[in-house]
């Protein structure tokens, strides 16, 4: 159970970070946009490994199937594919910084004693989930009523937005 | 050699720095857009994974919320890409600076 789990992490985590760099370094923008898929179904994967379900069926259900195929239609009707994406003014700073922001990371991670509570979490998350949004005292109704006016309010700013006059 | 915290941390720190490298030095809108939602998706690992270490439930709450607000930013983001294409016919971010002082 523990090997398995950690070989999984392991695929997982290489295959992640490999098809975002792809999609980071890939000239073609359609390829990074697929390349970008595999990366969403592999973080879907993570979340699995953490014992996440809903996320994880969230996330495929929410990234792949909505996300991915906006992009998609994004880049089929900009027809800039063709040229590629090339890197801007700014590629050599903006490799030093996120550099300097991976080692500042890495070093606050590894050098922290992080309070880990040992023990098997419990499966499945989804029902438990629901009693920590809905909860009578202290839930998340309001961030919830929120989330859905922000996108009842984005619908209508993308459909206003891209109206032919 | 067990799986512990800081590898889901590293992790996301790895997939966080390659978005933002890709996020700022990028020309190709679109590809600014992929990059921010590779971001999106660290800090979600983190969250969840602080989430299952921590045996508390907010963390995986707070990740739908930005999943909820990453939707809705890549379907706003999107529409403004297609309204700048239509009137400027390119996606580049070095050539449209109409607004940069």
């Amino acid at each position: 159970m523990e090997t398995g789990l950690t070989i999984a992490f392991w695929v997982l985590a290489v295959v992640s970070v490999a098809s975002a760099l792809a999609v980071v370094l890939l000239r073609d923008v359609f390829r990074a946009a697929l390349f970008l898929v595999l990366c969403f179904f592999t973080v879907a994967g993570i979340y699995i490994t953490l014992s996440a379900d809903f996320l994880a069926v969230a996330q495929i259900l929410i990234y792949v199937g909505a996300v991915a195929v906006l992009i998609i239609f994004a880049i089929m009707l900009t027809r800039e594919a063709q040229r590629g994406s090339p890197s801007g003014r700014f590629r050599l700073p903006a490799f030093v910084l996120a550099v300097g922001f991976l080692i500042t990371m890495v070093l606050v991670v590894t050098g922290t004693d992080w309070h880990v509570i040992k023990g098997i979490p419990n499966e499945p998350t989804t029902s438990s989930l629901a009693q920590t949004l809905f909860n009578e005292d202290g839930g998340y109704v309001l961030p919830f009523e929120i989330a859905a006016a922000l996108l009842l309010a984005a619908l209508i700013g993308a459909i206003v937005l891209v109206r032919e006059k | 050699m067990t799986v512990g915290l800081e590898h889901f941390l590293v992790l996301s720190a790895v997939l966080f720095s390659i978005g933002l490298y890709g996020a700022l030095a990028k020309r190709n809108v679109v590809v600014i857009l992929i990059c921010i939602e590779i971001m999106l998706n660290a800090v979600n690992i983190a969250l969840v994974a602080f989430s299952r270490y921590g045996h508390i439930l907010t963390g995986q709450v707070f990740a739908i919320f930005i999943m909820v607000v990453a939707a809705a930013e890549v379907a706003i983001g999107l529409a403004i890409i297609i309204a700048i294409y239509r009137s400027r016919e390119t996606v580049d971010v070095e050539k449209t600076d109409l607004m940069k002082w």
